[in-house]
């Protein structure tokens, strides 16, 4: 049974005069205690998905769905249901450590706001506990003086490690992680990673790391939906895709990818998808990555089957699987 | 013409042309519709309630209200109109000069805008009457004082803005004089937030010329300053309410229309100065 | 957000605040020069003997230059002189201190009334942004806002006095009579906030909005903390900032603004005393209640100033250890 399935979600904005179609067609599903990446470009839409789901976007977003259920609860996109799963099922760690703090209130007032929804009936005194438990837990050394200090007393790790607190303080059944270490330096990332991949192991959570990183994605995720300009291209657990891509555009996005493991090669640099993607109020009729793509051909014009590949996992090309 | 037609589509915008508009065409041509003279005494029929023959009533020398009303819309955009064109003058020249000039006596400008503005603004018109002393003339200078850093700060920052850009620079190399490049790209650049700004600036001298002239040191009666008017209805409260009624609904009719206008001006013209306006 | 420190900061504030206030007394001064003809023959009427001229002038301290004039002023300004009543010799100061709380009663009432009507509705406004409460609101606003404090004083006076007869109409109230103190206080605090309701909801909706858009908002909202919450507590605090200091401008605007309450409701004050002193040219008068306004206008902008750093936690932390960024 999977923890959350959404089918055909589509999100658009109503501009003055104009709108702008976002997300097109979208599928998702999360097994309990699994763990998907979302993986795409800056404008594939991947943060626009947990923005959804979380009943997050601006209001003129609208927002609809063929079908989405939680839990085993079904959804209504539309009338923006899901904001009820909001810090009691599902809780989001943010992309910037240094914004998504309020610098007007200490820590410990933030940490214990955020608990109410799922503990409603809990004293302030439990709650300012069990905060300075999971501060120190996350590895912010000396956490009950930390507690009472406010966000600019903090570096942007730490910061990183209380938004990561908030999230486990809720203990929610899902766990959304939009770009959460790509607004840090790398050695602080790599500190960051090392509180996620601990958090993955110890908690049943599902999650949903929603990255460009190819490598983040390999190292916290078991499967992964590639994203471009709003569609879903590809989806599969993440061994499959990483080592035998079938779409042109996931292939392109992994070229991109510098592998720190390898030795120095001057031309890893340089590898970037040419081209840029499609204004969303003008979305081409056929194949949504035709435009920048280097195996298109005639066919692309019409809108790409979705195919099976041998292992059974979907993607969306004109080209037969190799 | 599109700022117009953006402009009645605002909340408040259609009201704003309305008033603006109405009180133009009423200070324009008050010597045409004004039914009587806005002198003519009659102190047979003093502090009448409104009728078929004085449409507002009379004042306490019986004069026609709605005819001195629309001299006051006269008196209100003249005076305001030349405070405006005043200090706009004076401030944009000393603004500019201040940006251009060397340290000194960019500080020593800067200084006197500082200093005038540490005056809260009606206590400042106050303090000049005190020595000027009331009349129209004296009016309009004094208040033209009180706005002349207003202009003058926003020309000085724009065109310090402007001046280190790199289009000047590159003019200046190319051995272009001061005065041209400023004649050239400085006043195109700060026309507008200046236009905006005396647009935003015409209902505060409205109030404060009104304000003056309600405490007897303004415009002298009899001539028809709304102020004037005011004053008198206060004076005559408890026999009659109608002067102090419409003479107060006159100015709320032009601050109001005039203040909307400004604000629908910014916002059309320049959004950007919703912050610093 | 500032690179100085925060005392370097506030000295330099200080400084320039002294500084305004010095020029402002040469420019007083100075103005009492460019009366036309001879002010002590102005003041005493042309039937004056040149004997008593001579001696007005060397009182108001017109013998002298300017500089000599500004000196002179600020050494007795040290010893509490601010000059003396031109007709009956009473010192400045006194007149000033007596007429002082009455003005200042007046304006923190109606500051108060324009901070507890003004903040509920910009947070009404916030809430539901372009709705038919907002836009409503801002209506109001901006008619508040325009519409000037002496037109409104002159309604009330004649609504609420005249014509309904519920509220006095002259005079500040018997003196140790409270009650009837404040019920005079009433209209004039009316008249004089609605202006600053206005200006108070419209100003906190903007930074409101402004502060509602950011991120760390959407954190609390994706944590299901209630809107009602977060308004009131997490983006009204941030939001409150730029308020702050426009409220200590207001509160210098407010003691000018008095003027035409004092003069409508017939009250004693700072406002009517300096009204008084103008219509009589009794200049040293003027002087002394222009000067303590003006003070009183560049102290509470300071204290905004500082206020403003002591709600910000960044600006408080700067300010007790005292090192900059």
């Amino acid at each position: 049974m999977t923890l959350l399935t959404i089918e055909n979600l589509n999100v658009s904005y109503r501009g003055s005069g104009r709108s702008a179609h976002i997300l097109d067609g979208v599928d998702i599903e999360i097994g309990h205690g699994q763990s998907v990446g979302l993986a795409g470009e800056s404008g594939s839409g991947k943060s626009t998905v947990a923005f959804a789901l979380l009943g997050l976007l601006a209001d003129n977003a609208e927002v609809s769905a063929a079908y989405a259920a939680f839990d085993g609860r079904t959804q209504d996109f539309a009338a923006r249901e899901t904001a009820s799963l909001r810090g009691a099922d599902i809780a989001m760690i943010f992309q910037d450590p240094m914004t998504a703090l309020n610098p007007m209130f200490t820590i410990g007032t933030q940490l214990v706001d955020i608990q109410r929804r799922r503990f409603q009936k809990a004293s302030r005194k439990a709650l300012w506990a069990r905060a300075e438990a999971v501060l120190a837990d996350v590895g912010v050394q000396d956490a009950a003086a930390r507690m009472h200090r406010y966000p600019h007393e903090f570096s942007g790790g730490m910061r990183q490690r209380v938004v990561i607190a908030m999230a486990l303080l809720v203990e929610p059944k899902l766990l959304i992680a939009d770009e959460p270490t790509t607004a840090l330096d790398a050695t602080i990332e790599a500190q960051v990673v090392d509180v996620l991949h601990r958090l993955r192991q110890r908690t049943s959570a599902s999650m949903l790391v929603v990255s460009h990183s190819m490598g983040l994605i390999a190292e916290l995720c078991d499967s992964v939906v590639v994203m471009y300009a709003g569609t879903v291209v590809e989806s599969g657990k993440v061994a499959d895709v990483l080592h035998r891509p079938r779409h042109p555009y996931t292939r392109a996005l992994l070229a991109c990818e510098i592998d720190p493991f390898a030795a120095f090669d001057p031309s890893q640099d340089l590898a970037t998808i040419p081209g840029n993607v499609p204004d969303p109020s003008r979305r081409p009729k056929g194949c949504i990555f035709a435009g920048r793509c280097p195996a298109r051909h005639d066919r692309c014009s019409e809108k790409p089957p979705q195919r099976h590949a041998g292992d059974g996992r979907p993607y969306a090309c004109w080209l037969e699987a190799a | 013409m599109t700022a117009l037609v953006d402009l009645s589509r605002r909340p408040g915008g259609t009201f704003a042309l309305f008033a603006v508009t109405l009180l133009c065409l009423v200070a324009i041509a008050a010597p045409v519709i004004a039914p009587y003279g806005p002198n003519a005494i009659a102190p047979a029929s003093r502090l009448m309630d409104p009728s078929l023959q004085h449409w507002l009533g009379t004042d306490h020398l019986g004069r026609d209200i709605l005819s001195r009303l629309i001299f006051g819309a006269r008196v209100a955009l003249g005076i305001s109109l030349s405070v405006i064109a005043i200090s706009l003058t004076a401030g944009v020249v000393l603004g500019i000069i201040s940006a251009l000039s060397p340290r000194a006596v960019d500080l020593v400008i800067v200084g006197i805008f500082d200093i005038v503005t540490s005056f809260p603004s009606i206590i400042l018109a106050l303090a000049l009457v005190a020595v000027l002393g009331p009349g129209l003339g004296n009016v309009v200078l004094l208040v033209s004082i009180v706005f002349i850093p207003h202009f003058g700060r926003v020309a000085r920052a724009q065109t310090i803005a402007i001046r280190n850009s790199p289009f000047i620079e590159a003019e200046k190399v190319l051995g272009a004089q001061t005065w041209r490049v400023i004649l050239h790209h400085v006043m195109p650049n700060i026309i507008g937030p200046i236009f905006v700004l005396a647009c935003m600036d015409i209902p505060v001298v409205i109030t404060i010329e009104a304000g003056l002239s309600f405490l007897g040191l303004g415009v002298r009666p009899p001539l028809a300053s709304w102020g004037n008017l005011l004053n008198d209805g206060y004076t005559y409260l408890d026999q009659s309410p109608w002067l102090a009624t419409f003479s107060g609904l006159s100015l709320i009719l032009a601050t109001l229309g005039f203040a909307l206008l400004g604000e629908a001006l910014r916002d059309t013209l320049d959004p950007k100065l919703r912050k610093t306006l | 957000m500032r690179s100085a420190s925060l005392q370097i900061h506030l000295a330099f504030k200080l400084a320039t605040a002294l500084l305004a206030v010095a020029g402002s007394v040469v420019l007083l001064l100075a103005l009492t020069r460019l009366i036309p003809g001879d002010p002590a023959t102005v003041i005493l009427g042309s039937r004056a003997t040149p004997e008593a001229v001579a001696a007005l002038n060397a009182r108001i301290g017109l013998d002298r230059s300017l500089v000599e004039q500004a000196f002179a002023f600020f050494g007795r300004l040290f010893s509490g002189d601010l000059g003396e009543d031109v007709f009956n010799g009473r010192p400045v100061l006194n007149l000033v201190l007596a007429a002082l709380p009455n003005t200042a009663a007046l304006a923190i009432s109606a500051m108060v009334t324009a901070v507890v009507l003004g903040v509920p509705l910009a947070l009404l406004s916030a809430r539901w942004p372009g709705g038919k409460v907002d836009r409503l609101i801002a209506f109001l606003s901006v008619g508040f806002i325009s519409t000037p404090s002496f037109v409104v004083s002159v309604f009330l006076l004649m609504v609420f006095s005249v014509t309904l007869r519920w509220f006095p109409v002259l005079g500040a109230g018997e003196s140790g009579d409270l009650a009837d103190q404040l019920w005079h206080l009433v209209l004039p605090t009316a008249a004089l906030a609605a202006g600053w309701v206005g200006y108070i909801a419209r100003l906190l909706r903007s930074s409101l909005l402004e502060v509602l858009s950011e991120s760390h908002i959407r954190t609390l909202r994706a944590y299901g903390v209630s809107e009602a919450k977060i308004l009131m507590k997490y983006a009204l605090k941030p939001a409150v900032l730029p308020t702050v200091a426009v409220l200590g401008m207001g509160f210098g605007e407010l003691l000018g603004g008095a003027v035409f309450a004092e003069v409508i409701f017939n009250r004693p004050g700072l406002g009517s005393l300096i009204y008084d002193a103008i219509r009589t040219r009794n200049y040293p008068v003027v002087q002394g209640g222009v000067f303590i306004i003006v003070l009183l206008y560049v102290l509470t902008n300071l204290i905004a100033d500082l206020s403003q750093s002591l709600i910000d936690p960044r600006e408080r932390a700067r300010l007790v250890s005292g090192r900059g960024q």
